[in-house]
């Protein structure tokens, strides 16, 4: 087992992750997220290409259509179009009507892909990602609470809160398209940012609730964090492993959703060490708070 | 000692042999088949048509497996997906675009396993191809359409009672306009008489001057479009059914909308023909040359050379109480259109048609059209608009009930075209599309291969990766994880839930958390050992004390994936399907699949010393 003074260097990092947050933070405020399709509304169509597509050419096809702005670049390939255009149907304008001018203009790739989807779903699915995080939060703060303790359950949510913020401002500030795919690798990293936590908490107030433990709750919290640090490297690392596997093999469609949740799992085993313990230390957690555990898990569950 | 009763392997081991019994359909390769849907029910399958059907084929020299006619598709099996996608164009040509032709699967589960009732996992839109479409039901054009109406009858026994009240409808409220305050007070006593305004009606009514503004509560509302979506969801099945797809799906989405996914279906102009025919009828009775303005509206033909007519205000019945339709030939072999209504409708029927044979009985079609625009600050304004034709108006012969037949049609096709528009056209209220997503073959199969190289390349890196750190250990938790994979994807086939490209994500991740179990209880172990605790006694500290652990993580994730699940929609309902499920198999491969492979490995030895 390691021994490293995790709570001594506690300080310097909470302050690094601040200035992280403040970026993140900074970057919302100022740039916003790059929303995609889902949430924006509009008409999207992928066409698939032979050779290197010409997107000059196709820009000038379609800019002969009136009445709306079209945005056409390439994804994944260069033989891969994108097309996004905001829809109008009163003057027939929707994926049909782009496939049928470039088909006239004799540059029609495969269509591999159509979309439409009108703004106000896209508003609706905006506030109902919001709704999603806050449910997950909240319902993981109850669960903490009755499990452990509400320290705890402040550790795990500042964690929480913070790897959110993180992923959400090196989306906004790489201007990297946050879609409904992005969304639910958010909801996964709160799962999994809490995974750690929760190791980490069990691991601390085992650590505490063990009569023959000397030391402060300081020192205990720092055994502790060794303890759990080789398990934290290893899933951490097996979890980055598959999630290459598919930023590399899973195409353009699993892109971002793989960046996002391997940010995740980086950020969410960090702020498992730093910042739940940071909060730990910072509302005092001592073996008093452990005095009236809600329960007692290692003989209520057992194996044998 | 680290052993497990016989029993205890036993059980475990016939769950793994069930998984994997399941999980089997899914490695027998689907051979790629077109299905051919006839929409129009007035062409036959019959002989000659299957016949065309194969000369199209042999011109072009594709050769296929088989081809058979249900009752209104055909199925043709072929070898490989080019001669799939070549003869796809070529009888789309051939059919100039009259049926839908879906790109389907046939899976080649052999029967053995389909008699066990074991089935490959469906997978969805984005590994399938396919179209999606959202409709969502138009609540204040459907409360200004029933208000208008009941405004009507309103109207009608205000005049039975000696006054006139004229009214006006709006978004989602009408106006009765009183001509004096008496008439206003007289009204206002019949509509209390009558329940329109005690506390939980469904009624809310506004004075202002002598307009009594009329509109639903909130409560109402919610109800009727409520019974209104589950009476569209049928008619929508109907349609779609109609196309005659494979494994269609039409599913209620939150409160006022529908999901419709065609699966292989690649034309949606044609399927959106069919489907969006977002149609209501209206069944009026035609008005009589005297009839003031206030009682009668002019409608044009839908074929529009044939001019307009004059209707009554007051709706007969609607859509939603068309019940069937059919086209079929009378006794001079003179083409007709039989319908049945429902037993309220074939009353209102009567009533209206009581005492008016030798009027016209109008048929009116009402279509939701959307247009979208730009207003001055560049932001997209989306309007819906109404369009409304005559599609028959024909004389009534005799009283009318809950059947009765519309003949003088000009065509077998005029009579097969109204069919389908009285039986598909029956939406109990308006509905517009607000999603749409078409997803070509070829991206599926991409998606699909990309897929499942990602479970595999993961898979393999996971493996080699635990056996080096882990060594005996190591391999034990990898034949769990190869377990688990195999229990996620037989519990998929077993469900018959839907694989979409994030579910095969969330299986992935899966993979990756999974051994997080095993690395917990590896490190207690080795812990122990450290502690100079004995190995046996080691191994079984190691699972139980890490055992708490992993519930709390496993279950804690399992909520987030829950509300994944609840609140999302589309891809992400699909990851958390994966996930959720993967989260439990992994709870009892990771626990009991490993404790089992290291009972049987090191449980029956005298160990002096453990390495992990």
């Amino acid at each position: 087992m390691m021994n490293i003074p995790f709570t001594k260097f506690n300080r310097p990092a909470l302050l690094f992750s601040a200035f992280m947050l403040f970026i993140a933070v900074g970057a919302l405020f100022l740039k916003g997220l790059n929303l995609g399709l889902d949430f924006t509304g509009g008409v999207s169509v992928e066409l698939k290409y032979e050779s290197k597509a010409d997107l000059e050419k196709i820009r000038g096809s379609l800019n002969e259509i009136d009445g709306a702005n079209f945005v056409v670049l390439n994804f994944g390939s260069d033989e891969d179009v994108l097309i996004k255009f905001q829809s109008d149907e009163s003057l027939n304008l929707n994926a049909e009507t782009v496939i049928a001018k470039l088909q006239e203009d004799n540059y029609l790739g495969e269509v591999t892909k159509s979309e439409t989807i009108f703004p106000q779903i896209g508003e609706e699915l905006r506030d109902k990602g919001g709704i999603a995080i806050l449910v997950a939060i909240f319902a993981i703060l109850l669960y903490i609470i009755f499990r452990f303790q509400i320290k705890f359950g402040y550790g795990a949510i500042a964690a929480l809160v913070h790897d959110v913020l993180i992923i959400l401002g090196i989306f906004s500030l790489f201007n990297l398209t946050f879609d409904l795919s992005v969304l639910a690798a958010l909801l996964a990293i709160v799962g999994y940012s809490l995974n750690d936590s929760i190791v980490v908490s069990d691991r601390i107030r085992e650590n505490l609730l063990d009569k023959n433990a000397k030391g402060s709750a300081d020192s205990l919290i720092n055994l502790s964090l060794n303890q759990v640090l080789t398990r934290t490297i290893v899933t951490s690392f097996t979890t980055l492993l598959v999630l290459i596997a598919l930023l590399v093999a899973g195409g353009a469609a699993l892109q971002n959703f793989s960046l996002a949740l391997s940010i995740g799992v980086v950020v969410g085993s960090y702020s498992s060490i730093v910042i739940v313990v940071g909060v730990l230390l910072g509302l005092n957690l001592s073996v008093k708070d452990m005095e009236k555990p809600k329960n007692e898990p290692e003989e209520s569950y057992s194996l044998d | 000692m680290n052993r497990f009763k016989v029993w205890q392997y036993f059980l475990i081991f016939s769950v793994l042999i069930l998984g994997a019994l399941f999980a089997l359909p899914n490695i027998y390769p689907s051979k790629p088949a077109l299905q051919i849907a006839v929409g129009d029910s007035s062409v036959q399958l019959n002989d000659n048509f299957l016949a065309g059907i194969k000369n199209e084929l042999t011109k072009e020299e594709i050769s296929y497996q088989s081809i058979e006619a249900s009752e209104a598709s055909v199925k043709i099996v072929l070898d490989d997906v080019e001669s799939q996608l070549a003869s796809r164009r070529v009888l789309a040509d051939y059919s100039g675009g009259d049926f839908i032709i879906a790109l389907t699967s046939e899976p080649s589960t052999p029967e053995w396993l389909q008699n066990l009732g074991a089935s490959p996992i469906n997978l969805g839109l984005d590994l399938a191809g396919g179209i999606h479409f959202l409709l969502e039901v138009d609540t204040d054009r459907y409360s200004e359409e029933r208000l208008s109406s009941e405004a009507a009858s309103l109207t009608d026994e205000f005049k039975n009672q000696g006054f006139l009240v004229n009214f006006e409808s709006f978004n989602n409220r009408v106006l009765l306009k009183f001509s004096s305050l008496d008439d206003l007070e007289k009204g206002r006593d019949y509509l209390n008489q009558n329940n329109f305004t005690t506390s939980g009606s469904k009624y809310s009514l506004i004075q202002s001057n002598l307009d009594l503004e009329l509109r639903y509560t909130d409560n109402y509302l919610s109800e009727i479009v409520d019974y209104a979506v589950e009476q569209n969801l049928v008619a929508l099945r109907n349609r779609v059914n109609e196309l005659g797809v494979s494994e269609p799906i039409v599913q209620r989405e939150g409160r006022g909308r529908i999901v419709v996914e065609l699966p292989g279906v690649q034309d949606s102009a044609s399927a959106k023909k069919i489907i969006g025919k977002t149609a209501n009828l209206e069944f009026r009775l035609e008005a009589r040359n005297n009839d003031s303005f206030l009682r009668k509206e002019k409608f044009n033909y839908r074929n529009t050379f044939q001019g307009s007519a004059f209707l009554e205000k007051i709706v007969i019945l609607t859509g939603d109480s068309v019940t069937n339709a059919q086209s079929s030939f009378d006794e001079n072999g003179r083409p007709q259109v039989n319908i049945s209504l429902d037993i309220e409708g074939g009353r209102a029927m009567q009533k209206a048609t009581n005492g008016n044979i030798g009027r016209r009985l109008g048929v009116v079609l009402v279509e939701e059209r959307t247009k979208t625009f730009f207003d001055q600050d560049d932001n997209v304004v989306q309007e819906s608009y109404i369009e409304k034709g005559i599609i028959s108006n024909a004389t009534i012969q005799a009283v009318l009930g809950t059947s009765f037949r519309i003949t003088g049609l000009s065509s077998s096709t005029e009579a097969s075209e109204l069919a389908l528009l009285l039986r598909a056209g029956a939406l109990a209220a308006p509905m517009k599309f607000v999603e749409e997503q078409t997803i070509g073959p070829t991206l599926g199969q991409e998606n699909i291969e990309k897929g499942i190289n990602s479970i595999i390349i993961g898979f393999i890196l996971v493996f080699i990766f635990m056996l080096i750190r882990y060594r005996l250990f190591g391999l034990s938790a990898n034949i769990a994880l190869m377990c688990n994979l195999i229990l996620v994807v037989s519990i998929m086939s077993l469900v018959g839930g839907t694989l979409t490209l994030p579910g095969i994500a969330g299986i992935v991740l899966t993979v990756g958390m999974a051994v997080d179990a095993n690395v917990l209880i590896f490190a207690r172990i080795s812990e122990e050992i450290k502690n100079n605790i004995d190995p046996q006694n080691a191994i079984r500290n190691g699972f139980s004390k890490a055992f708490s652990t992993i519930m709390d993580a496993n279950i804690t994730t399992l909520i987030v994936a829950l509300i994944l699940y609840a609140i999302g929609t589309g891809p992400i309902k699909g990851f958390a399907v994966t996930l959720s499920i993967g989260i439990v198999t992994s709870i009892f491969t990771a626990i009991l699949v490993t404790r089992s492979l290291v009972n049987l490995i090191y449980g029956y030895r005298d160990l002096k010393d453990l390495k992990i």
